[in-house]
């Protein structure tokens, strides 16, 4: 079809004495082929440069498809003119019968013609006629549109003013032979194949430009989720700097490991149902390692190991109450008792891990996100020791300037909030919470007195949104976020 | 943590100087607080007004307001008059003033008698009495927004500790602290002008007060209500309500009555000691509190507050040891005096806060009333921190040396993330918490079915958060449906855990590592999501039953799969796969009435592999088996 337009329309340019077709409109109905068909032909002619091409702008009216009715039925004024008899009728009686908008229009019409008048005289209006007899004008004037003939301009502003008519507007085009015109296009080949090698016929092809501007085909292979992506780095960054990757694979837990054997007194607002996931099924924990057990009740109630203890009265059945762990540091406990009862030695260990927070969902806040947290066990480990633990720490992840500042956090003292200068961002950002755990936390699992622990903690998702420009965590993490985000970012580049 | 909001002319005037708001907020840094936010009244009169309220914008102060954010554990700090002091001291312009209680010079104490009946509903009561206090409005406000910010946090929202104050002028000793059946107890209260019988103000309160109505659960049931009487059956508290209107405090106001009534004593003395310590400023004598005796009921007496130093012992080697510095004794007592703490020197040996005996010379550290945080020799150890400051310690990485490992069944997760990408599927990341539906009945299997259930939360805040999923298969779901207009086909995984109750775990559940695939396009295509479990099996190296018999031996079996009846899948398109000698997974066409429960209109075959069996790991089953089967060990 394509193939016959274009050899007609280049055979016409040919044989036509001043080398071009003066309207393409034309032409398509010399042809017999539909205008928009033959466009298509001169676009692609005029691509290849085989031809040029001048617009030529055309309009003419064309009826309204209200006025496509009136042009066989007649107009509504002149049917309601004929609905009102000679001695007149009531308005109602007269919108009865006749449809709603043809009584409207109508009488509006018939109203400005001054072909009907409303005697307002005995009570209820009337409409009587003022003229004997009218003509169809409108219906008319319609016929003249559709047969294709001009109106004078009064008659046309007034029909586009009743919008019967509108101005329709179309282009076809001049068309002359362009630089490189030829009866037959000259066929360019897109691929090099290996007849054309096995041939030599590469040696005479014409090869169509490339276009740079154009996208490549996407490669057929599945992606990473970036979160992922981000989490790979920092575990080799950990295993790089000798820790030992914790087993967190334990989402429910009894508030004894996540809070008790924290130190973390059970009147404490995280312990609060608005701020921790507390669950029905399996609602609650009995075994513990009943010794102990007796060492955390001790030292919540009346201290010991030096410290004053909270003076409170500890339950036992609010340790109990099962939970999803609020962070990671609950399995960091269990290491730790561990370490402890199996002798103690230096350890360092880390883990990357889902945590859970009865929260409302927000642009920055889930009810499960991602802990990183990193401890070293040592004797005679120093505040000293955390910042330049936490100096190399982040200095891999491409933050090179820290300082710190004082915080509170119940089961660490000294406690140190984590700020890194972002060179991006040209300011400081919290980036994380850090400090020493406390002798009550330590002592009652039975480690040695001189033995420190310096820990540090951080969410994934935050630097990752910083990382990957995500303003809003719910694009990030969870089944809303977009495939196309995880297709199109980048590999991460911390620790490289 | 708590957000004070204090008017920083105030403040400044109260530090003697001014400051930039970067200044500021570099001191806040130092100490440990936070500069918050800059604003005033009138800019958080419009930030919360939705509709203009022209009057309320134009009486509101444009006084400049700063919001500073306290650690939650100074309570000290909770008003300007605390933050004040804090920083003075800190800056060296101010000594610690030393609380002490009035010499009564043989003149009997004050009286608060405790009937035994308040043991049914709130057992303990301290008391305090200020004399000579100047109030002004910008210190009136104070002393009322404090016993509100200690109502919220130390308090726990009254639940453990209640303040009431009271003009002495309109009252008279001896009180006493009782609990009556609600029915005869009458007053007129705060901020009311007739009498209430108390159970008809609990009523009043839940349906008029917004602020307090939360507090009436905590008495509104019980047989007897908590009240404090004066000599003249003057009613001054129904704790821990609302105080009576006949003994309010005013501006005028010069004696005040502190009362706090508690379900937890050593709360109810912080709290005292609080208030007391902040407000005994503005008293005729600074810094002195007149006592109370407090009769309990068994007739023993007790003297409130205590306001003694508590003393601690903490040698300098385990300050300098923690901190790997070399500070000498001095130089540790001055900075200790910054952070308010006074120090004796003692070169005696003394016992270590850790218990060992040490020779060096150890710190005798005087705590005031208003540090209860200080619990341990830690928390001393911290002051000298923040008061030599973080960021001047010397730093030096550990020299401890361990060897850097990831745990077996993490590192297998990240070897076939990898390897299923490569064969072309995309990694999804969803959440552990779903809704019973999603989880369950979407999926056409009831909860109630024999070996079904699922961990399920107490208090979710949404539908979205009620159990913890037992399967991936559903979130995956989830995402081809929130991805319409992706182009087909889409192929997703994940490698997450699903939570499974479990008995032989000492808290009742375990998580399962598996691994979920799916595949949706025009038609469901089996081949393709089977083609990618024998992949996953190729690169896992268990062979297909029957093709490696050696290797299948050693493994407990090859791999395998047998046609089963799951309700998710479509009847005769599924099967279950079995490897090592154990089921380890489903793999099928997803039945079209779980497509349509999860608004997905094209085919999806999918793929669910446990992939803990193929950890081939013993040390991790008993890790596990040690940190999580105590039940078991013991």
């Amino acid at each position: 079809m394509a193939a016959d337009i274009e050899q007609a329309l280049l055979q016409q340019l040919a044989d036509s004495a001043d080398g071009s077709i003066p309207d393409s409109g034309d032409f398509a109905t010399a042809v017999s082929q539909d205008h928009l068909k033959v466009v298509g032909v001169i676009k692609s002619l005029e691509a290849a440069e085989m031809i040029t091409v001048e617009d030529i702008s055309h309009s003419r009216f064309v009826l309204t498809s209200e006025a496509q009715a009136y042009l066989s039925a007649g107009s509504p004024e002149v049917k309601l003119f004929n609905a009102v008899p000679a001695d007149g009728i009531t308005l109602a009686q007269l919108k009865s019968q006749l449809p709603g908008d043809v009584s409207d229009v109508g009488f509006k019409q018939a109203m400005q013609q001054r072909w009907v008048a409303l005697d307002k005289a005995a009570g209820e209006p009337r409409v009587v006629r003022k003229v004997d007899s009218v003509t169809d004008g409108a219906q008319a004037q319609l016929a003249a549109v559709a047969a294709g003939n001009e109106l004078p301009k009064a008659e046309a502003d007034a029909l586009k003013k009743r919008k019967l008519i509108k101005l329709d507007t179309w282009k076809t085009y001049r068309v002359a032979k362009g630089a490189k015109f030829a009866t037959q296009r000259k066929r360019q080949a897109t691929e090099l194949t290996s007849e054309m090698i096995a041939s030599g016929s590469w040696r005479s092809k014409e090869f169509k430009p490339f276009n740079f501007n154009s996208m490549g085909l996407p490669p057929s292979g599945g992606h990473l989720h970036p979160l992922m992506k981000v989490r790979s780095q920092y575990r080799k960054i950990f295993v790089a700097m000798g820790f030992q990757e914790m087993p967190t694979n334990n989402y429910v837990e009894s508030s004894f490991w996540n809070f008790d054997s924290l130190f973390q007194p059970q009147q404490h607002p995280a312990r609060d149902a608005h701020d921790t996931f507390f669950l029905t099924s399996p609602a609650a924990s009995d075994t513990f390692p009943e010794d102990y057990l007796a060492r955390v009740k001790a030292v919540h109630e009346h201290g010991g190991h030096g410290s004053a203890g909270y003076g409170y009265c500890w339950k036992r059945s609010e340790a109990q109450k099962n939970l999803l762990r609020t962070h990671t540091t609950a399995v960091s406990s269990r290491m730790l008792y561990k370490l402890a009862q199996e002798g103690f030695k230096p350890a360092k260990y880390f883990s990357i891990d889902r945590v859970f927070r009865n929260e409302a969902v927000d642009r920055t806040h889930l009810a499960e996100f991602h802990q990183v947290e990193g401890l070293v066990c040592d004797r005679g480990l120093t505040l000293g020791h955390l910042i330049a633990t936490l100096q190399e720490f982040f200095s891999r992840l491409g933050m090179k300037e820290l300082r710190f500042k004082p915080a509170f956090n119940p089961y660490t003292e000294p406690s140190m909030e984590i700020f890194g200068y972002s060179s991006e961002l040209g300011k400081w950002m919290e980036v994380g919470n850090s400090g020493m755990f406390r002798p009550e936390m330590l002592q009652p699992m039975g480690l040695p007195p001189d033995v420190n622990v310096i820990a540090w903690g951080l969410s994934l998702e935050r630097p990752t949104m910083i990382l990957y420009g995500i303003d809003n965590i719910r694009d990030l993490f969870g089944h809303k976020v977009s495939l196309s985000m995880v297709k199109s970012n980048p590999i991460c580049r911390m620790g490289l | 943590m708590p957000i004070i909001g204090v008017n920083r002319d105030r403040l400044f005037e109260a530090l003697g100087r001014r400051y930039t708001d970067e200044e500021f907020d570099q001191l806040c840094f130092e100490y440990g607080i936070e500069l918050d936010d800059v604003t005033s009244e009138r800019e958080m009169i419009r930030k919360e007004l939705s509709k203009d309220d022209a009057s309320a914008l134009s009486e509101a102060s444009e006084d400049v307001i700063y919001k500073i954010d306290i650690p939650a554990n100074r309570y000290d700090m909770l008003c300007l008059e605390g933050i004040a002091r804090a920083l003075n001291i800190f800056k060296g312009r101010l000594e610690a003033p030393q609380y002490r209680l009035a010499d009564m010079k043989g003149k009997p104490l004050l009286q608060l008698v405790v009937k035994p009946e308040t043991a049914l509903i709130r057992p303990y009561v301290v008391a305090a009495v200020l004399r000579g206090v100047t109030f002004d409005a910008t210190r009136y406000t104070s002393f009322i927004d404090l016993q509100d910010k200690l109502h919220q946090n130390l308090c726990r929202q009254r639940s453990l500790v209640a303040i009431g104050t009271h003009d002495l002028a309109k009252c008279r000793g001896p009180f006493s602290y009782e609990a009556l059946p609600p029915a005869d107890i009458s007053f007129v209260p705060l901020k009311q002008t007739q009498k209430f019988r108390a159970d008809e103000l609990m009523e009043h309160y839940l349906a008029n007060d917004q602020k307090l109505k939360k507090f009436v659960p905590l008495i509104k049931d019980s047989l007897v209500y908590p009240a404090i009487y004066d000599a003249d059956r003057t009613l001054l508290s129904l704790p821990p309500i609302i105080n009576g209107a006949a003994t309010a405090i005013s501006l005028e106001t010069r004696d005040v009555f502190i009362e706090c009534t508690a379900t937890d004593l050593t709360k109810a003395k912080v709290v005292l000691n609080t208030v007391c310590a902040m407000f005994a400023e503005y008293c005729a004598q600074p810094y002195v509190v007149e006592p109370v005796e407090v009769i309990d009921s068994f007739g023993e007496s007790h003297v409130y507050p205590d306001l003694a130093p508590r003393q601690i012992d903490v040698p300098l080697e385990y300050i300098n040891s923690r901190l790997g510095l070399q500070l000498e004794p001095s130089t540790v007592a001055k900075l200790l005096r910054s952070m308010q703490l006074q120090v004796e020197l003692s070169s005696a040996a003394a016992a270590a806060a850790d218990g060992s005996s040490s020779s060096g010379p150890s710190l005798l550290v005087s705590v005031p009333p208003t540090r209860s945080d200080i619990l341990h020799a830690c928390d001393v150890m911290e002051d000298v921190a923040i008061a030599y400051g973080y960021n001047n310690l010397s730093n030096q990485i550990p020299t401890t040396v361990t060897q850097g490992r990831e745990l077996p069944l993490n590192q297998l997760t990240e070897l076939l993330r990898q390897e299923v990408a490569l064969a072309g599927y995309t990694e999804i990341l969803t959440w552990a918490l779903c809704s019973r539906a999603e989880n369950f009945d979407a999926m056409r299997c009831p909860e109630s079915a024999p070996g079904s259930g699922a961990v399920a939360i107490g208090n979710p805040q949404t539908a979205e958060f009620e159990v913890c999923r037992t399967t991936l298969l559903p979130s995956a779901l989830k995402t081809i449906a929130a991805n319409k207009r992706e182009p087909l086909p889409l192929r997703l995984f994940e490698l997450s855990d699903v939570v499974l109750l479990d008995a032989e775990r000492d808290v009742g559940a375990r998580n399962e590592r598996r691994l979920v695939a799916v595949h949706c396009g025009k038609a469901s295509e089996f081949e393709v999501i089977h083609g990618l479990l024998d992949r996953v099996m190729q690169v896992l190296n268990v062979p297909r039953e029957g093709s490696n018999p050696e290797l299948e031996a050693k493994l407990g079996g090859g791999y395998s799969w047998a046609p089963s009846e799951h309700a998710s899948f479509f009847p005769g398109r599924q099967a279950t796969i079995s490897a090592c000698g154990q089921q380890v997974g489903t793999i099928g066409i997803v039945h079209p009435e779980v497509l349509a429960a999860f608004d997905i209109e094209h085919p999806v075959s999918a793929l669910e592999l446990n992939i803990q069996p193929f950890v081939f790991d013993t040390a991790l089953k008993s890790l596990m088996h040690e940190l999580h089967g105590w039940n078991l060990v013991h």
